[in-house]
């Protein structure tokens, strides 16, 4: 492997990620300030350490940015005396915090077994049709929905369960997927 | 420690007494038997996360990790039962399921763990059908590369980032089988000590870029050595392929490096190969310097230097041995000596105590001092007109020429002739540091012993032997046919090394008997 | 009262009383059914005398592993000038299990009454109630409920004013089901990739924040101010069977059943008329063929197995299975055994935490050969090498997660390996209709 072929490997993975570093990028602004800041500083009261707020911090970035940039892994690590890569292990061990863009309803259907039993693919799959995403993890075109599957949901008994954003809902069937989708603007 | 309670407990059908808390591995390596691992570290915090030490004891219900296990009175550890065997077999067939087993274009192969534990105890066939795992190769900043594909997830560079470097940049990254070593894109290793997590891991994931593809590890000769390019002392081992020095590594000693060197170290010994050296010995006649033999240049630069008080200026990375020979010449000319020391930024490897790169970015700067030169800026600044000069191996740069002008007579002991010392009237060549052997003595006081790892070039002959031998010609009695016999004399002549010989230092070394002069 | 069907008359509601009552969810409604009255009797006792009565009852952990509570809590050295901690296990994500989610929506403060009495017993001022990340409605109840808890004074510097500081705090998941296990919970507390750890030392010693910490399931907890209030006699009498499995248990049924819910039995309840009576049974036109009675991680038990098996730790064991989380997952004739245990074993891959070789390597490799295998593309051989890499996978690693994924692996070839050899011989899945394969 000569050093060429590992740098373009490199410039690869940077530009298909859109990480720091890209030319047009607009300035980051931070999290971290006033109210959040605020609510950040009551949160780590609860806790002997710094650390032991990294999640609840990730939970407040998530909540204002929809999604877990580089940026915020850097201003969230500052904030708590870590370092970046230290934060970006523990964002890559979660899988609720995205670390790319996600469309504006995100809807994660469960497939486990006891679920996948009572017919949680054909659910996916009207997800799939009736969001035009067509594919797992693909936003649609107008940035509405991205659609995955999800591992045990715990509401096995209400297969199939789907998480829209924070709403849950509970014994969705194919049926139901085009009425759920039309109450969301 | 002397009052914690001994553990006594057979392993292999070995018994072996050792202090409450030591760990099944330690024990089993106290008793002369290897459990084979990857995760565990004696320089790292225990992650016991490989699961290769996994030993069979009698009683307990379940297989015990070696490494994270404490002794207990009694203990009965199989490492090698039919159960542990198994277990271990089925720890390397996981492990090489989605490694590339590209061993032939891979610099570690012939010094890794994962072939060579394989060899040992692995599978014959691999039973994987499905497609591997792939990943890209990684540069990781410094002098390191990540290839990722064949990293078996033993997490001991980060374990070294975080609690040896205390600069927490490398990460595990995602989980499951996608889970990667990574780090934050525009932070590199960028750590003076970071390169250790190449020598650290023990397979072909973390490289050196400086090393890639320079040789096959059955290739390289290896001699014991000591950095030289700080007071620290550092024990090292130098590599060498076809008389090349191709790396430094580290060599464990608890009481000075553990298991560490700075990258600074590690990546400074191209001089050591250099090409524009001294190879005969050089005689003055007229102007010009002619290459003559040993002989006639010793007779001449002991002309040179007889009758007159010696000036010498030296280097502060000359051995013991050779320090000791210059300073009886310097005794019977009622001469002095001195020497100035390159500075850098201290770096030290927070994890270990009193360990660093030092300020003072030479070996035997103590050593120097001990035996009785001056350090300075000016070097030169002792030199009294009608002095002769002695210049031993000193950096070109202290050799002023306006100042040069008040020796009677210049006599050059080194590797190379600076163009400030074309006037010397005899010049003679010696081996570098790696090419002979001899001692320093650290910044702590401790006297540790290098090896010789390549030839000299041409005619040049270790610089005990080329002082030994005008020390000899200006009328001192006795010769000196080994560098230990200098060190013997050395330890007769100086109160602080007495008792000391190469025998009694081993490879480890050993504290002078008293405190260094200074401590810098 | 079951949920969410109508209580079956064979049930014995203790923790499920008011399942579907939203009134119960309130701190003014949680009073009026009787709540708070054992913690403010608990105050009045010495907390060694409630770990006796803890121990006594016979409670055992409901969060799969079954260790006796009270002995778990009486590790916990008072006096030792340490903060301890208490942590409630609310990341319930055992693939079939949702008891803790029911008991979280409808009965917050039965949790926190049992946090409170829990933290008193084992002398913690702190507890934190990790709760999954995907658990949004029981994160809103139980927020909302201790935030009432805290208004009213139950909570705070001087808990019911008894002068002792009981603070008790919400910590969210982010999807990760390993941090179910008590040392992975902890690790993602203290803000780090959720890894489980080597033990010793057990949490009793260095848990959470490296303090002696008690970790406990939601229903564990949920349990504890009914035993304080009836008596550890009451609840050791609530058991059919084994004197080592004593009081109700909530059972989650889901999968190929007529009534899906949680349902709450006496221990040792008969699981045949749990499932064809309690359940209903198979639905129309179905028979049933397999059951993973304790949540996806236990043996799979063959109907002939199920329907001798007494409804409790032993009786589960006796048949060839385990209790674990209560989590009872059906299959009928309409599925594909080998396409369930590779969805399964895809589960366990996906949320190995990478840390040992066995589970990192191994739930991977499982899931490509069961996937393959369900594809058609297996032959005998891979049977062999999947029994071979389940051994390597159990009892060696952190975890049991790795032994999790070979369990339903092993329990299904041998039980179900008819359904195996039919993909292999036939080299596609017979259960698939012609057009979709």
């Amino acid at each position: 492997m000569s050093a060429g072929e590992m740098g373009a490997v490199h410039a690869e993975s940077h530009a298909a990620h859109g990480g720091a570093g890209h030319p047009h990028r607009e300035e980051y602004r931070p999290v971290f300030t006033g109210a959040v800041r605020a609510e950040l500083d009551s949160v780590m009261t609860r806790y002997p350490t710094k650390m032991a707020a990294l999640l609840p911090a990730l939970w407040m970035v998530q909540r204002e940015r929809g999604w877990v940039s580089e940026d915020a892994m850097t201003e969230v690590a500052q904030v708590l005396d870590l370092t970046p890569a230290y934060v970006k292990g523990v964002v890559t061990f979660y899988t609720m915090y995205h670390q790319h863009p996600v469309g504006r309803y995100f809807i994660q259907v469960c497939t486990t077994s006891p679920c996948g039993a009572c017919g949680a693919e054909d659910v996916v799959r009207a997800f799939l049709e009736h969001t035009g995403t067509r594919e797992l993890g693909v936003t649609s075109p107008d940035g509405k929905f991205t659609v995955i599957e999800v591992e045990c949901l715990g509401a096995c008994g209400f297969a199939t369960p789907v998480m829209v954003n924070e709403e849950f809902h509970e014994s969705v069937t194919p049926d139901r997927v085009a009425d759920i989708l039309s109450k969301l603007e | 420690m002397s009052d914690a309670k001994t553990i006594t407990l057979t392993i292999e059908g070995r018994q072996v007494s050792v202090p409450e808390g030591t760990s099944i591995l330690e024990a089993a390596k106290a008793a002369g038997v290897l459990v084979p691992h990857y995760c565990y570290h004696p320089g790292l915090p225990v992650a016991g996360v490989c699961r290769m030490c996994l030993v069979e004891v009698e009683k307990a219900p379940k297989l015990a990790p070696a490494c994270a296990t404490a002794v207990a009175d009694g203990q009965v550890v199989h490492v090698h039962s039919g159960k542990a065997l198994e277990a271990r077999k089925g720890v390397l067939e996981f492990l090489l399921i989605n490694h590339p087993l590209d061993c032939p274009i891979c610099d570690q192969a012939g010094e890794c763990e994962l072939q060579d534990y394989t060899f040992a105890e692995g599978r014959s066939e691999g039973r994987l059908i499905e497609p591997k795992r792939f990943n890209p190769v990684e540069d990781f900043g410094g002098d390191v590369m990540y290839v990722t594909n064949r990293c078996i997830l033993c997490t001991r560079c980060v374990r070294f980032m975080d609690d040896v470097a205390q600069e927490p940049v490398l990460n595990v990254s995602e989980r499951g089988d996608r889970a990667v070593i990574g780090k934050f894109e525009g932070q590199d290793l960028t750590h003076p000590w970071s390169g250790n997590v190449v020598d650290l891991c023990p397979v072909g994931a973390l490289l050196s870029k400086d090393f890639l593809n320079k040789a096959r590890a059955w290739e390289l000769d290896r001699a014991a050595s000591v950095c030289p390019s700080c007071t620290q002392g550092c024990n090292t081992m130098v590599e060498t392929r076809d008389n090349m020095v191709v790396r430094l590594r580290p060599r464990p000693n608890e009481d000075v490096n553990k298991y560490f060197m700075c990258d600074h170290g590690r990546l400074n010994y191209r001089w050591m190969n250099r090409p524009d050296r001294l190879e005969a010995p050089l005689v003055r006649q007229g102007d010009r310097l002619v290459a003559t033999e040993w002989e006639g240049a010793i007779t001449a630069a002991a002309r040179a230097l007889s009758g007159k008080r010696v000036h010498a200026v030296v280097s502060p990375s000359l051995s013991n041995e050779a320090l000791f020979l210059v300073s009886r010449i310097l005794e019977r000319t009622q001469g002095a000596g001195s020497f100035r020391v390159e500075r850098g930024a201290e770096a030290p490897l927070p994890g270990v105590e009193d360990l660093a790169l030092r300020a003072d970015r030479a070996a035997n700067v103590i050593g120097a001092e001990m035996l009785g030169f001056q350090r300075s800026e000016t070097p030169l600044a002792g030199l009294r007109g009608g002095d002769a000069l002695l210049v031993v191996d000193a950096d070109p740069s202290v050799l002023d020429a306006n100042d040069l002008t008040r020796a009677a007579s210049v006599v050059v002991v080194g590797t190379t002739l600076p163009e400030a010392l074309r006037m010397a009237a005899a010049v003679l060549p010696i081996a570098n540091m790696v090419e002979e052997e001899g001692t320093f003595t650290n910044l702590r006081g401790r006297v540790q012993r290098f090896l010789q790892a390549r030839a000299a070039p041409g005619m040049a002959r270790p610089s005990w032997w080329a002082l030994g031998d005008l020390l000899a010609a200006l009328g001192e009695p006795g010769n000196y046919l080994l560098a230990s016999a200098v060190f013997d004399a050395l330890a007769a002549a100086r109160s602080e090394f007495a008792g000391m010989s190469y025998d009694s230092l081993g490879l480890r070394g050993l504290p002078v008997l008293t405190p260094s002069p200074v401590a810098r | 009262m079951g949920f969410p069907h109508k209580s079956h008359p064979k049930e014995t509601p203790v923790l499920s009383t008011h399942f579907g009552d939203p009134e119960a969810r309130s701190l003014s409604g949680w009073r009026a059914r009787g709540g708070y009255r054992a913690l403010e009797q608990a105050l009045g006792m010495s907390p060694a005398d409630i770990v006796n009565v803890v121990k006594d009852s016979g409670l055992r952990g409901r969060g799969g592993a079954g260790f006796p509570t009270g002995l778990k809590w009486s590790f916990m050295k008072p006096g030792d000038g340490k903060p301890h901690y208490l942590c409630c296990n609310a990341d319930e994500s055992e693939p079939g299990t949702f008891k803790d989610r029911e008991i979280m929506r409808w009965t917050p403060h039965a949790l926190i009454e049992g946090c409170a009495i829990a933290s008193y017993a084992i002398g913690a001022e702190t507890c934190y109630i990790y709760i999954r990340g995907e658990f949004t409605e029981p994160l809103r109840t139980v927020g909302a409920a201790l935030d009432e808890a805290y208004r009213d004074g139950i909570l705070g510097k001087s808990a019911m004013g008894t002068g002792k500081r009981v603070d008790m705090y919400i910590h969210k998941g982010a999807g990760a089901y390993i941090c179910g296990e008590e040392t992975a919970l902890m690790n993602s507390i203290e803000g780090r990739r959720g890894t489980p750890r080597i033990k010793p030392p057990f949490p009793a010693v260095a848990g959470v924040f490296g303090q002696p910490t008690t970790i406990n399931n939601v229903e564990t907890l949920a349990a504890v101010p009914h035993i304080l209030t009836n008596g550890a006699e009451w609840y050791k009498k609530m058991s059919s069977s084994s004197p080592k499995s004593t009081g109700t248990k909530l059972f989650s049924v889901c999968g190929n059943i007529a009534r899906p819910g949680n349902y709450e039995v006496v221990m040792g309840f008969p699981f045949r008329d749990f499932l064809h009576d309690m359940c209903g049974g198979a639905r129309p036109g179905h028979t049933l063929k397999a059951v993973i009675p304790g949540g996806s991680s236990v043996p799979i038990q063959t109907m002939q197995e199920a329907e001798a098996t007494l409804m409790d730790y032993e009786g589960f064991v006796a048949n060839g299975s385990m209790l674990g989380s209560g989590g009872v997952i059906v299959f009928d004739d309409s599925v594909c055994m080998v396409r369930m245990i590779a969805r399964l074993a895809r589960f366990y891959a996906h949320e190995s935490c990478a840390q040992c070789t066995q589970c990192r390597e191994g739930t991977a490799w499982v899931t490509k050969i069961m996937e393959r295998i369900e594809r058609g593309g297996g032959t005998m051989h891979d049977l062999d090498t999947l029994l071979e890499l389940s051994e390597n996978m159990t009892g060696k690693t952190i975890c049991v997660l790795s032994d999790s994924c070979a369990a339903p692996v092993v329990s299904g070839i041998q039980k179900f390996r008819h359904e195996f050899e039919a993909h292999i011989a036939g080299k596609r899945c017979p259960m698939r209709s012609a057009a979709a394969a």
